[in-house]
């Protein structure tokens, strides 16, 4: 061990409590930016595939501009197409088709503006959680025709209960008059109160026929085994839909560009993250800061002396930076051990946040949320910690620079 | 041959408002070999002129040459490096590094100076034996007595064979006997090994000792005599 790195050890403990102190100042902060950012990442994804499974999948293949204008009559013509090029790639998960349209929905009492999805009811229940949200009555069936599923809230406004017949009216996709009459099959939960109070669902055969929609569909709806697969599958789709030949453009649309509300939500969620973080760190630069000031006032004469039989003012910063170097990269390797098996623990375990906020459960999380640890959730933070308790160790290391011998030898 | 030069050397402080005269028009030469000291009351500006001897402090005017190396044309890295080839300095409270056994402290020189390892061992515990430590290398400075802490600061002064050893007020601290002693030791390392050393002293026994006295009063030298 060279000269410099023992001096430097035994520096650090020349005041072992308030080395421990701070070493554990550094590795608390370590731990909590390693499980925070864990906490993070992993209610993000939660967020995500949750709700994508309730609203619009990983991605979707629609008619271009049918995203900003929800016109009936921008519509995927062949959907079949769709499907034998999804059937080629890998990574898709699952898929299905949707038909939508805004009509007015009507009970015996009551009538409600909603918007009346048709969908596959196979096909659904692989892509979206529709079947698990089902409180009253059942999913629907492949044979079914007339049966609607209606959001909770709609059927407490539209005071209708299963086996309640509501008059669906709209407008098809040729400009006449939608009208049909639908039984309540199901009634669906998902405490989304947009989705539970403005939708209904029916079969697509029927959402065809009453719309005149002609085997067409709006959305195709797609599902990926992982959200880092979505890019490739996303351009993988981008590239065949070229080579289909259709006669009008089509576009495919990430989770992102379906949902710019939760991506801002996420945005948001992080910024304010990384302010705290950003203030958690601090905190221990200041604490590392302090210990070094300390360290270089009590050592002040010492300096001087080491100045005086021909010690390089060089050789003293390298020395206090190693000490300092040292006592974080301790602290930062505990912090990162530490926090990374209790991320793991609650990763298999889960935090309970039943009594989570409205706001969560907008997003459908409900019941319990589950860390993920990565190696960007790992070391990101620690790493922040490591570069900032760097600068300020720096400044303490540099005064001693502009010491003379004969004033540090004065010092008491 | 003259090993310090001191040519009308001046310095002043500045304690408040009140500008203090240090030393004033201060020449003289001290020759190799010497055992010199430099006595006065306190406030005489002999701690002063060990600093400006040592290079650790600059003079106001005036030129200091040591070993032929003029102060006045060096930077504070030239300096130090004289300073650890040239310079010994032994300090009124040993000012020994904590934290480095006996051993270390006296290898810590050396390991500046770049000598390997086992030289380095071998020369300190040799130095150590010399001064009256042997078997004590691995004590800490905390686990020495003060005449003892001193010795291993005689030992790190002397170790790399300097030039000149300066030492400020050797004894101060140390009662008679254990001073005595020290004294004792060094002459005969001065005898032996040819080693220039200037005290700055205002102990009798320091001045016995001494085969040249240097009187300061107020800054100014008043007195330079040879016995």
């Amino acid at each position: 061990m060279s000269v410099d790195v023992k001096m430097a050890w035994r520096n650090i403990w020349r005041n072992p409590r308030r080395t421990i102190l701070t070493i554990c100042a550094i590795a608390f902060a370590s731990l909590l930016l390693v499980f925070m950012l864990s906490f993070q990442f992993g209610s993000y994804e939660t967020m995500i595939n949750t709700s994508v499974k309730i609203h619009t999948g990983h991605l979707q293949v629609q008619a271009d501009e049918y995203q900003d204008k929800k016109s009936i009559r921008l519509v995927v013509p062949n959907p079949e197409k769709i499907a034998n090029l999804l059937d080629k790639i890998p990574k898709v998960e699952a898929y299905t088709f949707r038909g939508q349209a805004f009509s007015l929905i009507s009970s015996k009492e009551r009538t409600y503006g909603a918007v009346v999805k048709g969908i596959d009811p196979e096909r659904e229940a692989t892509v979206s959680r529709l079947k698990a949200l089902i409180r009253q009555g059942d999913f629907l069936s492949k044979d079914d025709t007339d049966q609607a599923l209606v959001g909770k809230l709609l059927a407490r406004n539209l005071r209708v209960n299963i086996g309640d017949e509501l008059t669906v009216v709209g407008q098809g996709r040729d400009g006449s008059i939608a009208a049909t009459v639908v039984k309540v099959k199901g009634i669906y939960s998902s405490g989304i109160d947009e989705f539970d109070r403005a939708s209904i669902h029916i079969p697509l055969e029927t959402f065809q026929e009453v719309y005149t929609m002609r085997g067409v569909v709006h959305e195709v709806v797609v599902i990926a085994d992982s959200l880092g697969d979505i890019d490739t599958i996303k351009r993988t789709i981008k590239a065949n839909l070229l080579s289909l030949n259709l006669k009008k453009a089509l576009t495919v649309l990430d989770w992102n560009e379906l949902m710019p509300g939760l991506r801002q939500s996420i945005e948001m969620d992080l910024v304010s993250g990384v302010i705290f973080y950003f203030l958690l760190v601090l905190v221990v630069a200041f604490s590392i800061l302090n210990t070094f000031l300390m360290a270089i006032f009590e050592r002040t004469r010492e300096f001087g002396v080491l100045m005086a039989i021909g010690t390089t003012p060089g050789r003293l910063t390298k020395v206090l930076l190693i000490e300092s170097m040292t006592m974080t990269l301790v602290g930062i390797v505990a912090g990162i051990v530490i926090g990374s098996l209790v991320t793991v623990y609650f990763q298999s375990h889960g935090i309970d946040i039943s009594g989570a906020s409205e706001l969560l459960s907008q997003f459908g999380i409900t019941g319990r949320m589950y860390p993920k640890l990565s190696l960007l959730s790992a070391v990101s933070g620690p790493l922040a910690v490591l570069i900032i308790t760097f600068f300020a160790a720096i400044y303490p290391a540099l005064k001693v620079r502009r010491m003379r011998p004969v004033e540090a030898m004065r010092a008491v | 041959m003259k090993i310090v030069e001191c040519i009308n050397v001046n310095k002043t402080y500045q304690q408040g408002q009140i500008k203090v005269h240090a030393l004033r028009d201060i020449s003289l030469v001290i020759e190799k070999g010497e055992f010199a000291a430099v006595a006065g009351p306190s406030g005489s500006g002999k701690t002063t002129l060990l600093n400006l001897v040592g290079g650790l402090d600059a003079s106001d005017s005036g030129s200091i040459v040591v070993d032929g190396n003029a102060f006045d044309q060096m930077s504070q890295s030239q300096l130090a490096n004289l300073r650890l080839h040239k310079i010994g300095f032994v300090f009124q409270a040993y000012n020994l590094i904590p934290v480095l056994s006996a051993a270390e402290n006296v290898e810590f020189v050396m390991l500046l100076q770049g000598v390997t390892a086992r030289e380095r061992q071998q020369r300190a515990k040799a130095i150590l034996d010399d001064v009256g430590l042997a078997g004590k290398y691995d004590r800490r400075p905390a686990e020495l007595s003060g005449g003892q802490q001193q010795r291993v600061a005689v030992a790190r002064a002397i170790v790399s064979s300097p030039s000149i050893v300066l030492a400020d007020e050797p004894t101060a601290n140390l009662d008679s006997k254990t001073g005595e002693g020290l004294l004792e030791m060094m002459q005969k390392m001065n005898e032996e090994k040819r080693v220039t050393f200037i005290f700055s002293t205002h102990d009798k026994m320091v001045m016995d000792y001494a085969r040249r006295l240097i009187f300061l009063r107020d800054g100014r030298l008043v007195d330079d005599q040879v016995k």
